[in-house]
């Protein structure tokens, strides 16, 4: 057995997550063709790199499937109800840096605040017959903040892309997603609702509370955390 | 499997109890339409119901209670007055706590009766607690009627109390539009800005979406009006926190609520039922000087409980959930009766958990 490090396999993600790695003298490459889904891990012994898609490494830290795994915090928290139970939060890398956030059309002055956002859907609900739509891939998360701050009379539509395109193609009349800079939301005449923050979220390496990890892992284990200083 | 065979006889045999007490046994299909859920209960359904789909006949949701069920039968079918009984699987999404259980049966009775509201509501309640006799259990009893009398009776405006009434299930936001209304909380700073502004779409840019400019304005106008609204008094404000903290048992709490009344006369009609009910169920042989009446129970269900609020509670079992909730729903009768309408009142048991309790009392 080695100790299954779980790492986003492609893109910025991959390569800061590398550049992260390489500063604690941890020196993680892709191997085989471009296309091909293998590493290597040098500098340290009985770790073993597992390339995956960002949005499934929640889901094999809670299998036990890998040991550690990088992803964002927004995809932990909405993908493993109880998600303290399952993984535990080792360190925060420092980008990726993003906020999930509610999002109204800019024109609607009269909007700034969740009790806005509820005064106006309880309005449009009335005017249309049908709850305010809001489009979102972050259901639980949003959901549960939307319960938690009493905001009633919406309902979420699931939007896994160009999401920001909703309300113009009107299949929304709000949305809930990631943003790190803003500018999206800009040039499709969105704001953020000033108290609209539903979660900041940013790269993590994160530990399985759940694999097994016996024998020479253990000090596999023991000598990872002591390298990335944890 | 031993467990699930008995708690299946569990529920037959209270499911013949409430056939011997006069009810009709009825049945509902499992899988129900979401939309018509989704309508009467908003997103939170989607936290609690299981949700599945197929092509024709769109998203239908595993059964998470009888009681719409059973009222759209009633509204279509039934006749006046009616009284219904059934036994099953609910099925509920549990995404905190795995101790809960996701399936479970439950056993009901529905009364839809327009005689006497207060003997309905004593005679549901004596039903389920009769068939939990012998079970350590404590009562909680409540009434969102006078909570609901209170906020419609307030001497401010239409729209004011509209909100706090569409709020009256969920405490916080509720508390919020009360601080605001009696002037108690700052208008917040892009409030401000937007009332003072000579031509608030000014700087708007383009409007996008379903949500029109012209509704735009006209929330504009509704936030100025609301502004220049008189806040509500000190005295209403002072009768609705004193509502809101009644917690006594049920003779007691008459008194306060009798006292609150001098200053909210609105809710007399709903604490002189409540008092109706206290002499109902004193006759049907309850223990009302020991019942525990708590003005703010049942605010935070889900329910379209909307009067009489009562549940069971496995005493010193916080961990629990509880073993038997009941109250009254006219209004949902009205949202699911086009036009048409019911007072109805009814309640639910679990046998399962009647069981368990059976077993760690022995």
């Amino acid at each position: 057995m080695t100790l299954k490090l779980g790492v986003p396999s492609k893109g910025r993600l991959m390569d800061k997550t590398f550049d992260w790695f390489d500063r604690h003298g941890i020196r993680l490459t892709r191997t085989g063709s471009d296309r091909e889904y293998a590493g290597s891990v040098e500098g340290i012994a009985g770790v073993a790199l597992v390339l995956l898609s960002a949005g499934e490494i929640p889901r094999e830290l809670a299998a036990g499937r890998i040991h550690f795994g990088v992803t964002g915090t927004d995809l932990v928290h909405e993908k493993l109800p109880r998600w303290e139970q399952q993984v535990e939060e080792i360190a925060p890398l420092g980008f990726g840096q993003a906020d999930l956030i509610i999002a109204v059309p800019r024109a609607w002055v009269d909007v700034d605040t969740l009790d806005d956002l509820d005064a106006a859907a309880a309005a449009f609900r009335a005017e249309h017959g049908f709850r305010l739509r809001i489009a979102t891939k972050y259901h639980r998360l949003v959901r549960e903040f939307l319960t938690d701050t009493g905001v009633a009379d919406y309902q979420l539509v699931d939007s896994q892309g160009a999401t920001e395109g909703t309300v113009k193609n009107e299949t929304a009349e709000a949305i809930a997603d990631i943003t790190s800079t803003g500018e999206t939301l800009r040039a499709n005449h969105l704001k953020i609702l000033s108290d609209g923050l539903v979660l900041r979220s940013q790269a993590t390496l994160w530990r399985s509370r759940v694999a097994a990890c016996e024998g020479p892992d253990q000090a596999a284990l023991a000598e990872l955390l002591r390298r990335i200083d944890h | 499997m031993e467990d699930r065979a008995r708690t299946l006889t569990r529920a037959a045999e209270l499911r013949a109890y409430f056939e011997a007490a006069g009810a009709r046994p009825v049945e509902t299909p499992v899988l129900q339409p979401a939309e018509l859920l989704l309508d009467l209960y908003g997103e939170d359904i989607r936290g609690r119901a299981y949700v599945t789909s197929d092509a024709l006949r769109g998203e239908q949701m595993l059964r998470p209670d009888f009681t719409v069920p059973v009222v759209q039968m009633h509204m279509r079918e039934g006749a006046e007055p009616a009284r219904y009984t059934y036994a099953g699987e609910v099925f509920r999404r549990q995404e905190h706590d795995p101790d809960r259980a996701n399936e479970f049966v439950q056993v009901g009775y529905e009364v839809f009766d327009r005689a006497d509201a207060a003997a309905a509501d004593a005679e549901v309640f004596t039903r389920i607690a009769g068939a939990l006799s012998g079970l350590p259990l404590r009562a909680a009893t409540g009434d969102i009627g006078i909570l609901k009398a209170a906020v419609a009776g307030l001497q401010t405006t239409a729209a004011r109390k509209a909100a706090l009434m569409r709020h009256i299930w969920r405490p916080r936001r509720f508390r919020a539009l009360l601080d605001r209304y009696a002037g108690r909380a700052a208008v917040p700073p892009a409030r401000a800005a937007l009332l003072a502004a000579a031509d608030p779409m000014a700087e708007a840019g383009p409007v996008i979406g379903r949500r029109s400019g012209a509704e735009i304005v006209r929330r504009i106008e509704a936030l100025r009006a609301d502004a220049a609204a008189a806040p509500v008094s000190d005295h209403e404000l002072l009768g609705l926190e004193t509502l809101l903290a009644v917690r006594e048992t049920l003779p007691f709490a008459l008194e306060r609520l009798r006292d609150v009344a001098v200053d909210l006369p609105q809710i007399t009609p709903a604490v002189d039922l409540l008092e109706a009910r206290m002499g109902a169920l004193a006759d049907r042989g309850v223990d009302v000087d020991s019942l525990e009446f708590e003005a703010s129970y049942g605010r935070t269900s889900m329910e379209y409980y909307d009067g009489f609020v009562f549940g069971f509670y496995a005493e010193g079992r916080a961990d629990l959930p509880p073993v038997a909730t009941g109250g009254r729903y006219d209004a949902l009768t009205r949202a699911l009766g086009d036009g048409a309408e019911i007072p109805a009142v009814g309640g639910v048991l679990r046998p399962g958990l009647m069981l368990a309790l059976q077993e760690t009392g022995q």
